[in-house]
């Protein structure tokens, strides 16, 4: 069923740019894509794990950083910068975890807060790095291996790709120990430590792994826009982006986070060509109520409904089967 | 300024210490505060005396209201809805502020409050935040002896303690922990009004504002009235030495890798139990 579900969605993935083509709808799916891709990766510590990071911006970032970086640096291909981010997000991640992760989960999210604060202004002071400017990419493409294309369209594949991988590790990790495990800290982390669950080791795997999918999420973000600057790598709101999709669509859910990205990127797009400059400020008002409603009404997010319903309406059914 | 962060954050942990909800929109409730004070004087031409009180009362409503519409609904619920609850709130004051006020600093006039420079065994100190840090200083005390030793203390430590056995001694958890909010509320927009005398309004003040609240509660201990006290008073100290030392910009990344620091070191802070 669930391997179903996912082949389904992959393949109306893999056909949109041929049902809605044009500059516009490829770059919008781009972002659908790109931003499924970090709030999923949000998804396995805050959604699965239950640890609600407010800071992972700091990661989305450092990949972003780290792959313009080597190209302004060295001059080596923006690429071959993913792998040190990569290495430098999962160091940060451990920094972060290991006091954390003994403690209740406000001091999760409020450390993780301040980590991302404290890199954003860092950043934003260090020359090396452009300081407020931040850095650009390569503007003409050198050899195929800058990655640097004029249509969405290979980027798109790209993203298709690694989010298909993302999910993937997700489901795969959902099947196994490494799923219970996680499914029972999410639950009672007291009643799971005292089952004999390595609580702290499987929140600091999950949050490791989460951190390298969200700097090759950065990473893939500016391989498509060529610039990152401390405020669109570091700013709060790239974290609170992450958490309000995943949140929308359903924290601790397999699509969640793709479903929220679906819903949330188009209206984003639309407020900002809508209303111009003064529409990002319209678009966070908006977000705010969507969370503040979702956490009065709907904390299971969308897929939440879908299950509700999916148990009420199917369930009858299934027991009969058996019955019979 | 230590005094004015003492108060704003010791409501943060009034609320922390009550239920266990970190207020990540209380930064925006400060900034709320501020603006109050700042049309109140464009609007009305009140001083601090007007717009001090107005701050306390409106907040205290808008306190009680969030309580009602919103905390009481998330307060059971798994801690990804508190989180996303005040967090929600916060985007959406920030944002709204933007909408209304539009994004330019604003300030108040520097002589309103009252203004110069007092030289204390040679270090000038401006007298607008001396008078503000003195006012911050009071409203903490109070707000700490309202809580140890009133009636209305005693209840509201009863419902945090254990909300059922309160309920039987007939308390009202409900009412009480409105009362939590309208009270965090007001101290915050009272600390609002203060530091609206002295420093620049904008809609996003709040976020490095929280930061710092949320830097002192981790230092003083969560739920800590007298820590927070402490605490904030360091970090105003902290925060003057290093700008005067390394530089301004600095200051904050001084701060936020102190709280870096207390977490690895000492997370239950300088004065909380550990759990």
């Amino acid at each position: 069923m669930r391997a179903w579900a996912g082949l389904v969605v992959a393949a109306a993935f893999l056909a949109f740019p041929w049902i809605l083509s044009g500059p516009f709808y490829e770059r919008m799916g781009a972002l659908v894509l790109l931003y499924a891709l970090s709030a999923s990766a949000w998804n396995l510590v805050g959604g699965y794990a239950g640890q609600i990071s407010v800071g992972h911006a700091v990661f989305f970032g450092t990949g972003a950083y780290t792959a313009l970086f080597v190209f302004n640096q060295w001059g080596l291909p923006p690429v071959t910068g993913i792998p040190l981010g990569i290495l430098i997000s999962i160091l940060i991640a451990v920094v972060i975890g290991i006091p954390t992760f003994r403690l209740r989960g406000h001091y999760f999210a409020m450390a993780t807060i301040a980590v991302a604060e404290l890199i954003r202004i860092l950043v934003a002071n260090w020359p090396l790095v452009g300081a407020a400017l931040g850095l650009g990419g390569p503007m003409v493409p050198r050899t195929w291996l800058d990655l640097s294309f004029r249509s969405p369209i290979p980027y798109y594949y790209m993203f298709v790709g690694v989010l298909a991988l993302l999910l993937w590790i997700t489901w795969q990790i959902e099947r196994s120990r490494m799923g219970y495990y996680l499914r029972s800290i999410q639950g009672e982390e007291r009643a799971a430590r005292s089952l004999g669950v390595p609580v702290h080791r499987y929140k600091l795997y999950t949050y490791m792994l989460s951190a390298s999918f969200t700097a090759l999420a950065g990473a893939l973000y500016v391989l498509m826009v060529g610039f990152i600057d401390p405020d669109s790598g570091f700013g709060i709101l790239v974290s609170v982006e992450m958490i309000i999709m995943a949140a929308l669509g359903g924290a601790g859910t397999l699509f969640g986070p793709l479903l929220g990205a679906i819903i949330l990127v188009p209206l984003k797009e639309t407020t900002n060509t809508l209303f111009g400059g003064a529409g990002t400020g319209i678009t966070y008002v908006v977000y705010g109520g969507i969370i503040m409603l979702l956490a009065r009404y709907r904390p299971r997010g969308l897929m939440g409904i879908w299950h509700d319903f999916a148990e009420r309406r199917l369930q009858p059914r299934e027991r009969d089967y058996r019955a019979a | 300024m230590g005094a004015v962060y003492a108060l704003f954050s010791s409501g943060l942990t009034l609320i922390w210490g009550m239920m266990n909800v970190i207020n990540f929109a209380h930064g925006d409730l400060v900034m709320i505060g501020m603006y109050i004070a700042f049309w109140t004087y464009v609007l009305l031409g009140g001083g601090p005396a007007v717009f001090g009180p107005l701050a306390a009362i409106l907040l205290f409503m808008f306190g009680v209201l969030v309580y009602f519409a919103l905390i009481r609904h998330v307060i059971d619920g798994p801690i990804i809805s508190q989180i996303l609850a005040t967090f929600g709130l916060a985007l959406l004051l920030r944002y709204a502020a933007f909408w209304a006020f539009s994004a330019d600093f604003v300030t108040l006039p520097d002589t309103l409050l009252i203004s110069g420079n007092i030289d204390i065994g040679g270090i000038l100190i401006e007298l607008p935040r001396l008078v503000a840090g003195v006012v911050a200083l009071a409203v903490t005390v109070g707000m700490h002896l309202l809580l140890t030793r009133t009636t209305i203390g005693s209840q509201l430590l009863a419902v945090s303690e254990d909300r059922n056995a309160a309920m039987l001694m007939g308390i009202r958890p409900d009412r009480m922990q409105a009362l939590a909010w309208g009270l965090a509320a007001a101290a915050t927009g009272i600390a609002g009004a203060l530091i609206a005398t002295f420093y620049y309004i904008s809609p996003t003040v709040g976020e490095s504002l929280a930061i710092i609240a949320f830097v002192t509660v981790a230092l003083g201990g969560f739920g800590s009235v007298p820590g927070a006290m402490i605490a904030g008073l360091l970090i105003g100290l902290i925060e003057s030495v290093s700008a005067y030392a390394i530089g301004p910009v600095y200051k904050d990344v001084i701060v936020y890798s102190l709280f870096v620091a207390v977490l690895w070191v000492r997370p239950q802070g300088l004065f909380g139990r550990p759990e």
